[in-house]
């Protein structure tokens, strides 16, 4: 009889190919995602020691970081960015991996094209030089974010050495309204338990409002889960995560697709599986959510106040909360919902699927960006741009004066031309709300879709519950 | 390729009293259209140490003629978090880090230091707090790998953990791909054997190939 064992566990044993004898584990990777950005150091690695991809099917290479968003095809204007995709696609040509063409139907932000063409599959290992590759943990796969030294190892041996983490159980219970978006759970747990609130350990997200989540929602919660510290998010592949796959490009079929569903089944935590941390969110009690200052964990309800230093008597937090709201230009109990801002910004690794711009069209039909304010809506992929457009979300879009982009990281990250100039303030539905992560001086709120629409609309941060 | 031995590095170490220094503010995100990984030191923290004419922003420590080549970081808690961004190691180790110490690292960074030559020295809240203090006093730090020591002037040693698989490279200079080509090799063909066997699905695109 073996000891109950939780989902981490069991992905975690499949793929030890050896004990180290210091205590850490020798893993097998079976999946690697390469960008532009974090890769090119590592195959500069390979070339100078004149090594070969063990298996270059099993690395997937796709542009996303850089790249304009405003046009697609022509030559990219900005001449380091030109570089970095030129270096990308000749060293997938000279390795031989696999690449999604950045015209081609496949192109789209890492995190999001990675599920779309089947590639990550659960009971997989997946690594990215990326850190929210915690997404895909999303299908029950063990993904984590890596540095590109780890990279050029994963390229040339297919496995690497780790560490095992500790188990964190996060359980969703009670109901939420109907507005509450899996961005807004995520938020408030970081909220609650800080943005090192999970270092050290694997996060698995359950409960039955788990089980009722379409994959976009999962994903969007694995994603955020480094924003709580943790390199992996999970959850147990379900029939949702199977209906997802089915039928993918990448994804296996007949005889090997039933074996393989029987295979994933059996890796959800068993009955009785210890955590050593156990955090319990009650959806009932949460509303939506914003950042208001320069890290994820400072995320306060739209209905709250911006926080007062005075009042806060740990001398460190003070600091924090001081610094925080000098870079950005809030005023101590102003309420949140007044401030406002000059951009909007849709889309990412978080939160640019179909159902995240379904959310966000929902509040922009019929509405207007307000005066003054510039809206973009970035899809996270091309297959999502045209699915949109075949649902006509664009043209919804277009009529309330939001521009309509090409897929990519677009103002997620600070190194394309969608940048914030110095004080300028963003909603957006990205991941961080760092200082300069959407350019230098730049404030970011971060909020779920529907919440970043409804600041468009209103020209200040909103409660998308008042659209509704 | 292996890399630079290491065993201790002394200095001085200029503290950072503030919390969540992501690698955002280590290395912003425009400098990552570089594809080169030598010469990074000088976009270590620059949006705190230039202001946006491109002057030295006075007060920001690493400004200061006292800790401008200090080789020790002290960071308050979560130091290195956010995105996986090697180039901040980069940075760091171009601008001379060789040590840095907090209450907790980003996971990523922690990693990405110890294949690289910087050694993360993890210490509980309270001995950050005094040794900020050491720090700013102008105390000579000395980082020993071997001993697994952080020494101090004019305080008790104190002991640190690092991966022992990782110290010993670290120590002798071991590039990580040759040591796990070497000594697993035939432990990989043997796991890719058995997968294959179990889950034929994940191996799919060479049997057509």
């Amino acid at each position: 009889m073996t000891a109950p064992r939780t989902l981490y566990e069991k992905l975690w044993d499949s793929h030890v190919v050896a004990e180290l004898p210091g205590g850490d584990s020798l893993l097998y990777i079976d999946r690697h995602i390469v960008h532009e950005v974090s890769s090119p150091q590592a195959f500069v690695a390979m070339r100078e020691s004149g090594r070969k991809l063990r298996r270059p099917e099993t690395h997937l290479g796709v542009a996303d970081h850089a790249v304009p968003t405003r046009t697609r095809g022509g030559e990219i204007p900005d001449p380091q960015a030109r570089a970095q995709v030129a270096e990308l696609e000749g060293n997938v040509a000279e390795f031989g991996v696999p690449y999604a063409d950045l015209t081609g139907p496949e192109q789209g932000i890492v995190h999001v094209i990675g599920p779309e063409t089947g590639f990550t599959l659960p009971g997989t290992t997946i690594v990215c030089g990326d850190s929210h590759t915690t997404t895909h943990g999303a299908f029950g796969a063990l993904a984590f974010g890596i540095g590109a030294s780890e990279q050029g190892t994963v390229m040339a041996v297919q496995a690497l050495p780790q560490g095992k983490a500790r188990r964190m159980k996060v359980e969703l219970v009670g109901e939420r309204h109907p507005l509450i978006d899996a961005k807004d759970i995520a938020l408030a747990l970081i909220a609650k338990i800080g943005a090192h609130g999970a270092v050290g350990h694997a996060v698995e997200y359950v409960g039955h409002a788990i089980a009722g989540m379409a994959m976009s929602e999962r994903m969007t919660l694995c994603n955020m889960t480094i924003e709580a510290g943790s390199r992996m998010g999970l959850v147990a592949p379900d029939e949702v995560t199977f209906a997802y796959l089915k039928g993918r490009r990448l994804a296996p079929r007949g005889a090997e697709w039933e074996a393989a569903t029987a295979y994933w089944r059996t890796l959800a935590s068993d009955p009785g599986a210890a955590y050593d941390e156990i955090v319990t969110i009650d959806l009932a009690g949460i509303e939506p959510q914003v950042s208001w200052g320069t890290s994820p964990d400072q995320t306060l309800p739209i209905g709250a106040l911006v926080p007062s230093p005075a009042m806060i008597a740990d001398p460190s937090e003070r600091r924090e909360t001081e610094k925080a709201l000098a870079y950005m230009g809030l005023r101590a109990g102003q309420p949140l919902s007044s401030v406002a801002i000059d951009h909007v910004f849709i889309g990412s690794c978080t939160n640019g699927r179909i159902e995240d711009l379904r959310a966000a069209a929902r509040v922009a039909e019929g509405r207007k960006v307000a005066a003054g304010v510039r809206a973009i809506v970035v899809p996270g992929s091309a297959a999502t741009r045209a699915l949109a457009e075949a649902e006509g979300l664009d043209r919804i879009f277009r009529d309330a004066g939001f521009e309509w982009r090409f897929a990519g990281c677009s103002m997620c990250v600070a190194m394309n031309e969608d940048r914030l100039a110095p004080g300028e303030r963003c909603a957006s539905t990205s991941n961080r709300n760092f200082e300069g992560r959407q350019g230098p001086g730049g404030r970011t709120h971060i909020m779920s879709p529907a919440m970043a629409a409804a600041a468009a609309v209103s020209g200040h941060l909103a409660d998308v519950r008042d659209f509704a | 390729m292996p890399n630079q031995p290491f065993v201790t590095v002394t200095g001085s170490a200029a503290a950072m009293r503030e919390e969540n220094i992501d690698t955002d503010i280590i290395f912003p995100a425009r400098f990552l259209l570089i594809t080169a990984r030598a010469g990074l030191g000088e976009y270590a923290f620059h949006d705190r140490r230039f202001d946006a004419d491109g002057n030295e922003v006075p007060g920001f420590v690493l400004n200061s003629e006292q800790f401008r080549e200090a080789p020790v970081l002290v960071a308050g808690a979560n130091f290195g978090s956010g995105s996986s961004r090697e180039q901040a190691v980069w940075a760091l180790l171009g601008r001379g880090t060789r040590a840095v110490v907090s209450s907790s690292f980003g996971e990523i960074f922690y990693s990405n230091c110890l294949r690289n030559g910087i050694v993360p020295i993890l210490l509980p809240k309270g001995d950050i707090a005094v040794l900020m203090d050491a720090a700013e006093s102008g105390a000579v730090f000395t980082a020993d790998l071997e001993a697994l020591e952080l020494r101090v002037e004019g305080q008790p040693p104190r002991r640190f953990e690092i991966p022992p698989e990782r110290r010993m490279a670290m120590l002798k200079g071991w590039d990580e791909t040759d040591q796990i080509v070497n000594q697993f090799g035939a432990d990989v063909d043997a796991f890719e054997q058995r997968q294959r066997k179990a889950q034929p699905w994940l191996y799919q695109k060479e049997q057509d190939a």
